[in-house]
């Protein structure tokens, strides 16, 4: 049986997106209309009490409400926007820290381009959530070195790729036309080689970004991260982690809406992937 | 010196500078305190006086390069320094001593956790390969693709939740101490363990697939079909040798993986290890102690990333013998 005629026989494979993959693409967008619209659709305010603490699921509000009697469900919709935008920018500074030294390591001369790699192999040696947590004890725990440490080690993963899939480029012929007409080095990097990168530097955007957010879950859970009153998933976790001994589910609502957002971007960049090795 | 012997002593060295920039790296950190570690430990109130004296006692008025090496020569011998949470003079606690029960119960939790999660991951991935593309498969691959992308502290709390409130199988804390027996520890530690087990249980199955997978096309596996041999004895037989030196590295890669994951399920099953210390550290600032966790940590994945990558060269039959 070839390859078709057993796509053909076989219902899944039939279908164009795997369930899967739409089920992720509806979550990622329902994720992101409720991070951009949040003030207009949580009833409360994001540190606003709105009653007794701890009320149980259903009284006064959908889902009760936390230590300090804020209202959960509009800490969680706040949460939304707070975590995923603050992933969202650290991966966005990863993204232009790495990509621009790894296109600067392809066109450098050859001692800068070893003595850069050698720092980041380095880098990358240490444990990603230790050289957080080494450079946040450094830097105090905020959201601005928050962003810049995950940023600044995040970006020796972007370099890596970014380095990887300009050097076949940087041989080609119209590079060296460029080169040969006297370009300057940042016209070759950004003119010339960029957006011949940019499709597997955006495939990999979602890979870094669900790192990143997990990354960021995980410091503010640990008491590191994101500070109150900020409303956000990681640190939701751990003000309501005690609640569990008493059997209440609490800590589990926001630790789900993180699971749920990450397993989403991983079905949808499987389902890409299948896609692209379909075609070669 | 033959080709592989070569590889291997290449690797080695390669390994030591990395450790040495990593060594360097870890305690320029602490050079790069704002205001200095006097400053950061006194208060920005300090007087110019106090903290002079401060940098005077501990040594800190002597060049960083100095220290450095005095710092790296003493951890080398098991010298880690001194804690400062615990005041000044005699109550400092010595971090060496404050490390080593506490590196014990994290090796233990992640020695028992490979324990489980390697031979199932295997099976499962084995399985998977050999009944490719039935429901039993894709249903495998899906879940554990799905598992990849769960925060550990979700898996922790689900497990707490179900095993240990509804269930009551298990106790919901690992509060364990030296006096804790054998038996009495495996038993606080299983909850911990299956958390890190469903943690690394996906990567090692799924790249165990694909190893296989990826050979299943070659073909002697072709020659062997066309013999009439049982799918499974193929697989098995002829398929899985060639497809060790893959599964080693991500398994040691795992191993690696599992002792920075620790760290979070540390915190959440109040497991007194390694991971909780250098979170308290880095909460208080403690910066001795977050210095001397984080060499642990970078050497042990230092240390088995090599193994890993040694391993993969023993397995390789072009290096094994002379060209």
């Amino acid at each position: 049986m070839t390859r078709q005629e057993r796509a053909q026989a076989d219902p899944l494979q039939r279908r164009r997106i795997p369930i899967s993959g739409v089920a992720g693409l509806m979550v990622i967008a329902a994720y992101l209309v409720v991070a951009l619209f949040a003030p207009l659709i949580a009833p409360h305010g994001e540190a606003e009490i709105i009653g007794q603490a701890l009320l149980p699921m259903g009284e006064g509000s959908l889902l009760g409400t936390d230590q300090l009697g804020r209202d959960v469900l509009s800490r969680l919709i706040y949460g939304a926007r707070n975590t995923i935008g603050i992933a969202a920018l650290t991966t966005a500074l990863s993204f232009l820290v790495g990509g621009s030294l790894g296109l600067l390591a392809a066109v450098a001369p050859t001692w800068l381009e070893l003595a850069l790699s050698r720092i980041f192999d380095a880098l990358m040696a240490i444990p990603y959530l230790i050289l957080a947590l080494v450079l946040l004890a450094v830097f105090g725990r905020n959201v601005t070195a928050l962003v810049v440490i995950l940023g600044l080690i995040d970006s020796t993963r972007v370099y890596r790729l970014a380095r990887a899939t300009a050097f076949p480029i940087v041989v080609s012929n119209y590079v060296t036309a460029a080169r040969i007409r006297g370009e300057s080095r940042s016209w070759i990097m950004f003119r010339e080689i960029l957006p011949n990168i940019i499709p597997p530097l955006v495939a990999e955007f979602g890979l870094r970004f669900s790192f990143v957010f997990l990354s960021i879950s995980a410091l503010s859970f640990l008491g590191v991260g994101i500070q109150p009153p900020t409303a956000d998933w990681g640190s939701m976790v751990a003000e309501n982690k005690t609640l569990i001994i008493y059997g209440s589910p609490a800590p589990l609502l926001p630790a789900a809406a993180i699971a749920l957002l990450t397993v989403s971007i991983n079905f949808v960049l499987d389902w890409l992937v299948n896609k692209a090795g379909g075609k070669q | 010196m033959t080709p592989m012997l070569r590889a291997i002593v290449l690797r080695l060295g390669s390994a030591a500078l990395t450790l040495l920039i990593v060594s360097s790296l870890i305690f320029a950190a602490l050079e790069m305190l704002p205001g200095g570690f006097a400053q950061a430990t006194l208060g920005q109130a300090a007087t110019p006086e106090a903290v002079a004296a401060f940098n005077k006692e501990l040594g800190l008025d002597r060049p960083a390069l100095v220290r450095y090496l005095e710092w790296l020569g003493a951890a080398a011998q098991g010298d880690l320094g001194v804690s400062y949470a615990g005041g000044s003079g005699s109550a400092r606690r010595d971090i060496a001593t404050l490390i080593s029960d506490r590196l014990y119960n994290t090796f233990f939790l992640a020695a028992y956790a490979a324990l489980l999660a390697i031979p199932l991951a295997l099976a499962l991935g084995i399985s998977a390969a050999l009944w490719r593309n039935s429901w039993y498969d894709r249903v495998v691959n899906t879940s554990t693709l799905a598992a990849i992308a769960l925060p550990e502290f979700f898996v922790a709390y689900v497990l707490i939740y179900c095993l240990a409130i509804k269930l009551n199988l298990a106790g919901a804390l690992s509060n364990v101490d030296a006096s804790t027996g054998f038996f009495e520890h495996l038993k606080k530690a299983t909850l911990p363990a299956l958390t890190l087990t469903l943690v690394i249980l996906a990567h090692i199955m799924r790249m165990t697939r694909a190893s296989i997978i990826s050979l299943l096309d070659s073909p002697y596996v072709e020659m062997a079909r066309l013999k009439g041999t049982r799918p499974a004895k193929i697989i098995l037989r002829h398929v899985l040798p060639n497809a060790w030196a893959p599964i080693i590295s991500i398994i040691v890669f795992d191993l690696a993986y599992l002792i920075s994951g620790a760290v979070v399920v540390e915190v959440v099953f109040v497991y007194p290890g390694i991971g909780q210390l250098m979170v308290d550290a880095v909460s208080s600032r403690d910066m001795p102690v977050v210095q001397a966790c984080a060499l642990i940590f970078a050497v042990t994945y230092v240390g088995l990333n090599l193994l890993a990558d040694i391993m993969t060269t023993m397995t390789n039959p072009q290096l094994r013998y002379k060209a």
